[in-house]
């Protein structure tokens, strides 16, 4: 092995930042699933009848469903019945009227993560909803929001608040019976932020929700809903992070965008779980369905993506590109080091005319990383004039790490374009002399040489989560060096 | 400033540089010469301290310190530049990020303030006009996309910003037109001061037509053979090298100290 080489496997060997765990009283029901702990669930949440009916219909299908087995990731079968579906803090119980009544606890947890939720301490320009394992426990700006007409609070409010556009639009985009973790997700999701922008309403401020996974033994199944009526914009932002530990825990979450004509989503993640230790022990299954759809012309939904955490992640946020001259973009940074694994990629489905895609998937794989990208470009013959593009990079650091590409492209329309570009480099020894003959440690060598690889994804994402984005990746790729 | 003294190195166990003596001291430009293959770029790498070549024998001491003891970097931090013979691209890492980093390394390094963004632009806009670039190559990714001639009036354009005590140029000449020639002597020159050294790597006289070197040495299957004032280099113009890799008794390995 190389000195090049061996300098940048110390770089690559981590740890992870946001691994404490916050001691609170919590509200957690029993393990295990079954038709009365749907109930529970509901029940626990007040919620309407037909909501309850929505999740037994969506668990009696997940019982007739089995997990997926396509995907290039490998782990030990889950026991669902091993599993707690419910945890809250117990002093959210009658939840907090307002900031002052949110547990200290939980709001310095938040600080220690970097997400104060006090609204003068946040950065001017994003508001925030605080979500903790399986409840939100703060929602930042409403009211300032409320008078531009926009809708920002947590799922479980809505669905009191807002009952008529949750029914309306809950499951329209990801049916119930979608995929596997998307049925469970359905039958026993617990909380999870809701928006509607109305009508030509561009929304004053980046939105933006904090997952975090705090409770033992407990996964997270959150549930977004982002409508933006005709004309309006909204740019959302979604940070996730959990503690380290041994268990792996599952995170099943589920994402539904709705843009009506003239619509513009920008929904940017940087996921940042606990990935597991150095030899594979703990961290997060990030098993997400994530799905916006353009339902009116000249609408557009942008999915960005950094994806650093997670022991396992699949994970595909697509577009349902309806609308006539509709637009659907993916931008995705995915590092998979150590052990990590990563089924990532996008599904870009064109059935309107003149639909246009844009997709760039940047890959990275260090220590024993495992990366696919796994990308869907499907053109119904009513797209006449679809064009979709498709960039697709990995780069290897080490030599024990993978990256695999799927690209699958069914085309039915004679008139679409479809360009599909794929490469595969390494950090070349000459790279790394040249920086640190200019001075440059290796470290920062490897960091800046990542970050220009990524560079198109980062540039998509909103200032301050660009800084966040790339400090990550500089934190996900660093350690010792002797 | 520079002592090298019986310096051998191997690559894969193939001798490339077979005992080289050479003193360099502040204010001396010093050209390296010898046909291809003779271990002038191997010397350039090893004192910028490139991996892969194994050191097998020798010493070079550079302003008091061992520096083959020292990582590349803390080489580069201490004023040891080397200007490449083949610049590598970065793709998405712009020109003047990079340029930032490795200003304010070394700055860190000798215990000054970083520039800041306003010092800093103000400083590589009047640099880069003074090397007749444009200024839009500094907002491009390294070296990404740039013609060789480009190339190479980066590579001074890195070394008049970052102003090493020590500069060692690599076959700087190679693939560049006239004009180039004519503005990257002109960096190189901007640079001549009495408390700075540069080595010169060159397998042709033309850079020494603009670049009037204090001293020349010849080197040839990893020994210097001949060492001399800059009318070496005319007669090695004129008679190439055969006239002295024939001959290597009456060419005691000698440095210009």
């Amino acid at each position: 092995m190389s000195e090049a080489q061996s300098t940048i496997d110390e770089i690559i060997s981590k740890d992870y930042e946001h691994g404490f765990e916050t001691l609170l009283e919590m509200d957690v029901i029993p393990r295990g699933l079954s038709e009365d702990v749907v109930r529970l669930i509901s029940a626990k949440k007040n919620e309407p009848e037909w909501l309850l009916e929505w999740r037994l219909a969506a668990y009696r299908h997940w019982l007739t469903m089995t997990p997926p087995e396509w995907a290039n990731v490998h782990y030990p079968a889950i026991d669902y019945q091993d599993m707690i579906y419910y945890a809250a803090p117990k002093s959210q119980k009658d939840g907090p009227k307002s900031l002052d009544e949110v547990d200290p606890e939980l709001l310095k947890t938040y600080e220690k993560l970097g997400i104060p939720l006090h609204e003068r301490a946040i950065l001017a320009g994003v508001a925030v909803d605080a979500v903790f394992d399986s409840v939100s426990v703060a929602t930042t700006f409403k009211d300032k929001l409320s008078e531009v007409g926009i809708v920002f609070c947590s799922f479980s409010e809505a669905v009191h608040t807002h009952p008529e556009l949750i029914k309306q639009y809950l499951g329209s985009v990801v049916p119930v019976g979608d995929n596997f973790y998307a049925a469970l997700n359905s039958a026993v999701f617990s909380d999870g932020s809701f928006c509607y922008i109305p009508p030509g309403v561009r929304c004053p401020m980046e939105l933006s929700t904090y997952f975090r996974i705090n409770a033992k033994n407990t996964g997270q199944f959150e549930r977004t809903l982002i409508v933006a009526d005709e004309g309006a914009y909204v740019s959302y932002l979604e940070g996730c992070t959990a503690p380290m530990r041994d268990e792996n825990q599952l995170h099943a979450a589920v994402v539904e965008l709705v843009a009506m004509k003239k619509a513009q989503i920008k929904y940017s993640t940087v996921q940042n779980w606990y990935p597991g230790d150095k030899d594979g022990k703990g961290g997060i299954y990030n098993f997400v369905t994530k799905r916006g759809e353009c339902r009116g012309d000249h609408a557009k939904i942008s999915w960005t993506q950094v994806e650093t955490g997670s022991a396992i992640t699949w994970k595909y946020p697509s577009v349902v590109l309806k609308g006539d001259h509709s637009v659907g973009e993916f931008y995705s940074v995915a590092l998979t080091n150590h052990r990590q694994q990563a089924d990532t990629g996008t599904k870009m489905i064109h059935i309107g005319r003149n639909t246009k895609s844009t997709v760039v998937s940047k890959g990275i794989s260090a220590g024993f990383g495992q990366q696919a990208y796994r990308g869907l470009v499907r053109v119904a013959k009513s797209a006449v004039g679809a064009r979709n593009y498709t960039q697709c990079d990995s780069l290897l650091l080490g030599e024990k790490c993978q990256a695999h590409t799927f690209p699958y492209i069914e085309v039915k329309q004679p008139t679409a374009t479809v360009e599909h570009e794929a490469s595969t480099s390494r950090i070349s020894e000459d790279q790394m002399f040249f920086c640190r003959q200019r001075g440059l440690s290796p470290e920062d060598a490897v960091s800046m040489i990542v970050n220009g690889f990524c560079k198109e994804v980062f540039k998509e994402l909103p200032m301050e989560f660009a800084v966040e984005a790339q400090k990550l990746l500089g934190v996900s790729l660093e350690g010792s060096v002797g | 400033m520079l002592q090298i003294k019986d310096l051998t190195a191997e690559v894969d166990g193939k001798p490339i540089l077979k005992g080289i003596h050479l003193t360099v001291n502040a204010g001396e430009i010093h050209a390296v010469m010898g046909p291809n293959g003779s271990g002038k770029s191997t010397l350039a790498s090893i004192l910028a301290g490139r991996d892969g070549y194994e050191i097998t024998g020798g010493s070079v001491m550079y302003q008091g310190k061992d520096l083959l003891n020292m990582p590349a970097e803390d080489r580069a931090r201490d004023g040891v530049f080397l200007a490449f013979q083949y610049p590598v691209e970065i793709p998405g890492v712009s020109n003047i990020y990079l340029l930032k980093a490795a200003v304010n390394a070394r700055r860190r390094h000798q215990g000054l303030q970083e520039l800041d963004a306003m010092d800093f632009l103000s400083l590589v806009k009047e640099k880069v006009r003074f090397m007749e670039m444009d200024e839009k190559m500094l907002y491009r990714a390294v070296n990404e996309g740039f013609s060789g001639g480009e190339k190479k009036r980066n590579e001074i354009l890195q070394m008049i910003m970052l102003e090493p005590t020590l500069a060692l140029l690599d076959e700087t000449d190679s693939g560049l037109d006239i004009d180039a020639l004519k503005v990257v002597s002109k960096g190189v020159n901007s640079l001549r001061s009495p408390d700075r050294a540069m080595i010169l790597v060159t397998h042709y006289q033309r850079l020494l037509d603009y670049i009037t070197p204090d001293f020349v040495h010849v080197l040839s299957a990893g020994r210097i053979i001949k060492s001399g004032g800059p009318d070496l280099a005319l007669e090695l113009e004129r008679q190439g090298y055969a006239w002295l890799t024939g001959d290597q008794k009456d060419a005691p390995s000698k440095g210009a100290a």
